[in-house]
């Protein structure tokens, strides 16, 4: 990471004439493509020789923050380190050429990984089968979601449109339910975020026939353990209905909870997350998806092949190197993590639940509200000091929601040099809000203006020059 | 409990559990109730070392056949430049997460930014998002979009010519939306124009109308009149297209499509047993309070310095919960950066060789397979790097006859194969692909 903005694009660096590639002599004669098949106007792509282009993309790099380049507690993003090992695996040339159409007798070796690690999974989850056809967390949700609606139509049960979520729960829970066809009821939370079981028992009387499934993580958004979980499985299994279990915080449950031993029929994990393949930049992800025995039949077709295929490589290049003495580890000192960070910062942090948390915890902005300074600015002044924010503004529970998660590779310097830092912008916050008002001040570029962005609407290089 | 990837020392732990005030790692679980607690051990294998982890892919590894390939439908071999593995290996980008901390995310916004311009372009559309999951969930969010942007209209129009890999997918969406999906017959090996009108004026409630360029049987379409036909009766108009295909083939946008969606694995992606691929689309600037997906968009900081974000996100699913016409969030991102890598070095030039090159081996490769006297085309079309054709024989026995040989001799398909070229296939092994052929 580099503090001086690169700020270049590369159609910037285009000249004509200059070129990256090389490619081999025609041998075949004169084929000319037909004029009438012939796009009108060239494409404007940038044309530049392969050094510029190496250092234009290393350069970007620069400005770029990853788990490699420091701590990132991003709460419920689960950012763990990605282990080298996996990138070399998933690079193996054996698997890079295979055609997804090829015939089964001559992919041995990936359809062999594929059913291990769906074998591992089932054993890590208490589950019995998986497809690895959704390609992130979403996609999972979407065909867990789609997998419920398939097994209820077959059993005519056509008016089971209801999916209940906890009040807590991410916004994309609700936009996969939609785009399923699914309608959202929402059941409410306790004070310490937990399913408010009276409220729920209550639903359950109304909607009962039309529920289709519950949707919840476990542990919470705020990282707490629903205690009464066998209790909310069984009400729902009684009256018809399936538990949907959002892997997005599974972390902490391996070496500690299986979803399927919790009363979960359906699931996706997010590999990207709990089995340690890079999130990059924002995919590929992998969204596989666990159902109880019988239920596999009802799996939709949301990909056509194996789903982000080098995606499960990796996850199963980390399950292999843990193996079963280490994946039971991995839950306990996630949860050990985050359970540190918090008693050391809960005086000077609004803790708003007071308790033992799973993987991450949220506090509610600064203990001491009279500075001015909000849960924005305590994480962008994070960023001068060289680490990742927290999740921020979510949940929405509270106003000034800061969400940590730390996972097992931190180290106890880590935290604690985190954890100084955190305690000095608490006093910074005193001494000079506006130092933290207004940070980051050591980054390559300052706050930027999203009303602008928003405003102008400017979206690729041929509108930027055109507004010029 | 030391291993490589947990540092916590036996003093540490200890340290550190009195801090969270419990007595044990077990204490941290507490709250669990004894029955659901999970106490045995998984029957999983024993740790490995790096070593063993290598042996044990190595020999996963040697059980899979390495082919010379002339499949595709959709999934295409064409060459991957060295410097992309290498840019892409930058853990700058590798290890990061979506870019919400713009300020120490602008080397992700930039090469999004940039993917949206190349996207644009080759696509001639106005818009591009920040990607999609594959060409087949992008082609089942254009059919969303559309119904969306349509308001109460709840059918779609499909083309025979999608691939039914495409078509199977936007089955499973548009069940559970609720979106009524009609297949538009093909005459000849192409998109019946007259089927599609009488379609349109029969039937109420059309949001759009997909078609593939070039489609299942490697056709290229002429799409003349289409687009006004469906704006005539408010649909909107999409094209499937494999994205290389379009630096030179007529795009998108010139033929007046509303919406272009498409896989962009053929911008040098490896094939990998199906993914990760990315997904684009492109739509009218009309469209882009309707478009799903990422948009990164340009701004200036409190430096006055140019600078790039993530826009438009109350179009987005978090923000718009139970009304959300989509639920993808960030997608594919590292996937973006390899397509923006790509036509970075190939550029306006490379991306026209290259298409040359498939298209002149695709073209012998047909030639000499007709020669043989054993093949047959099944449509007298154009084509550009994909063909069909009938084969006078055992169409089973020919293919295992390639195997045999290395070769992956096309895909088989209805009663006939459909072979494709990249600029990766050699004279030499289209030749020796012949011969087998010829026998």
């Amino acid at each position: 990471m580099n503090n001086r903005l690169y700020g270049n694009l590369i159609f910037e660096l285009s000249k004509e004439g200059r070129k990256g590639y090389s490619l081999p002599k025609n041998n075949f004669g004169s084929y000319e493509i037909p004029a009438s098949m012939m796009r009108n106007e060239e494409a404007a792509l940038p044309e530049c020789d392969e050094l510029t282009v190496v250092r234009h993309y290393t350069n970007l790099s620069n400005n770029n923050f990853g788990v490699d380049t420091g701590f990132y507690p991003l709460g419920s993003c689960t950012m763990k380190y990605n282990p080298k090992i996996n990138e070399e695996m998933a690079a193996l040339p054996q698997f890079q050429g295979l055609h997804p159409e090829q015939p089964a007798n001559t992919t041995k070796g990936a359809l062999a990984l594929v059913s291990l690690l769906e074998k591992s999974l089932c054993e890590l989850t208490g589950l019995a089968h998986f497809t690895f056809k959704p390609y992130a967390g979403a996609h999972g949700e979407l065909t867990g979601l789609m997998t419920i609606d398939n097994y209820h139509r077959s059993r005519g049960d056509m008016q089971r449109k209801k999916v209940i979520v906890p009040d807590s729960a991410h916004g994309t829970n609700p936009a996969s339910a939609a785009v399923c066809g699914l309608e959202i009821v929402e059941v409410k939370s306790l004070a310490d975020g937990t399913v408010d079981f009276e409220d729920l028992k209550r639903l359950v009387a109304e909607e009962g026939p039309n529920i289709a499934a519950m949707m919840m993580t476990n542990p919470n958004t705020l990282g707490l353990f629903e205690t009464r979980i066998p209790e909310i499985a069984k009400l729902i299994h009684d009256c018809g209905g399936l538990m949907y279990y959002d892997g997005a915080n599974l972390n902490p449950m391996l070496g500690a909870c299986r979803p399927g031993d919790m009363g979960f029929d359906v699931m996706h994990i997010n590999l990207h997350k709990t089995f340690s393949t890079p999130h990059g930049g924002g995919g590929p992800g992998s969204g596989p998806v666990g159902v109880r025995e019988g239920l596999q039949e009802f799996f939709p077709t949301v990909s056509p092949y194996h789903g982000n295929f080098a995606v499960m490589m990796r996850a199963y290049a980390y399950i292999l190197s843990l193996g079963k003495e280490h994946v039971k580890e991995v839950g306990p000192l996630a949860v050990l993590n985050a359970n540190y960070i918090k008693e050391s910062l809960k005086d000077v942090y609004e803790l708003p639940i007071d308790t033992v948390c799973c993987h991450e915890f949220v506090f509610d902005g600064l203990k001491d509200k009279s500075t001015g300074v909000t849960t924005m600015d305590v994480a962008k002044r994070l960023l001068d000091y060289g680490y990742h924010a927290p999740t921020i503004y979510f949940p929405l529970l509270f106003h000034e929601s800061l969400m940590v998660e730390p996972t097992e590779n931190e180290s106890k310097e880590t935290l604690d040099g985190f954890i100084a830092v955190m305690r000095k912008i608490a006093e910074e916050a005193k001494t000079d809000p506006e130092l933290v008002k207004t940070a980051p001040h050591n980054t390559p570029i300052g706050r930027v203006d999203d009303v602008l962005a928003a405003k102008q609407v400017i979206v690729n290089y041929r509108q930027l020059k055109a507004k010029a | 409990m030391t291993y490589k990837y947990f540092p916590h020392t036996e003093d540490e732990l200890q340290a550190m559990l009195e801090k969270a005030g419990v007595k044990s790692l077990d204490g941290l679980y507490a709250q669990i109730p004894e029955s659901i607690r999970f106490r045995g051990d998984y029957k999983l294998p024993s740790e490995m070392s790096e070593q063993e982890v290598r042996d044990c892919f190595a020999k996963l590894g040697s059980q899979n056949e390495q082919l010379t390939c002339f499949a595709g439908f959709g999934v295409y071999d064409h060459y991957t430049p060295s410097v992309i593995p290498s840019l892409l290996a930058r853990s700058e980008f590798l290890t990061s997460y979506t870019p919400y901390q713009a300020e120490i995310s602008q080397g992700t916004l930039h090469y999004i930014f940039e993917y949206q311009s190349m996207m644009a372009e080759l696509t001639g559309m106005d818009i591009s998002n920040a990607s999609m999951y594959d060409g087949t969930t992008a082609a089942a969010e254009a059919a969303m979009m559309a119904v969306a942007a349509g308001k109460k209209q709840g059918k779609v129009l499909v083309s025979e010519g999608i691939n039914p890999r495409t078509r199977a997918v936007l089955d499973t969406y548009a069940l559970h939306k609720g979106i009524e999906l009609v297949t538009i017959p093909m005459k000849d090996g192409a998109t019946d124009l007259s089927a599609l009108t009488s379609q349109l004026s029969s039937l109420e409630g059309v949001a759009g109308v997909m078609v593939q360029q070039p489609n299942v049987y490697g056709i290229v379409e002429d799409f003349t009149g289409f687009a006004e036909t469906c704006h005539e009766h408010k649909a909107l108009f999409i094209i499937d297209s494999v994205a290389a295909d379009l630096a030179v083939l007529k795009t998108p946008g010139e033929w007046g499509a509303d919406i272009a969606v498409g896989d962009g694995q053929s911008l040098g992606i490896p094939m990998l047993f199906g993914g990760p691929y990315v997904g684009y689309m492109c739509c009218t600037e009309k469209l882009i309070r309707k478009m799903p997906g990422r948009i990164v968009g340009m701004t200036k900081d409190n430096r006055e310095q140019r600078a790039f974000v993530l826009t438009l996100q109350a179009r987005e699913q978090h923000i718009r919960r139970q009304k959300a016409t989509s639920n993808i969030c960030s997608n594919q991102s590292l996937m973006a950066l390899f397509v923006t890598v790509y036509l970075s070095l190939m550029g306006k030039q490379g991306m026209k060789e290259a298409a040359q090159l498939s298209y002149a081996g695709a073209h012998y490769l047909c030639e000499q397979l007709l020669k043989t006297g054993k093949f047959r085309l099944a449509y007298d079309k154009p084509f550009f790097n994909e063909f069909f054709v009938k084969y006078d024989g055992d169409t089973d026995a020919l293919y295992k006859r390639f195997i045999d040989a290395g070769f992956l001799g096309g895909v088989k398909y209805e009663d006939g194969i459909l072979f494709a070229v990249t600029e990766k296939r050699t004279k030499e092994e289209i030749d020796n692909l012949v011969k087998i052929a010829a026998l």
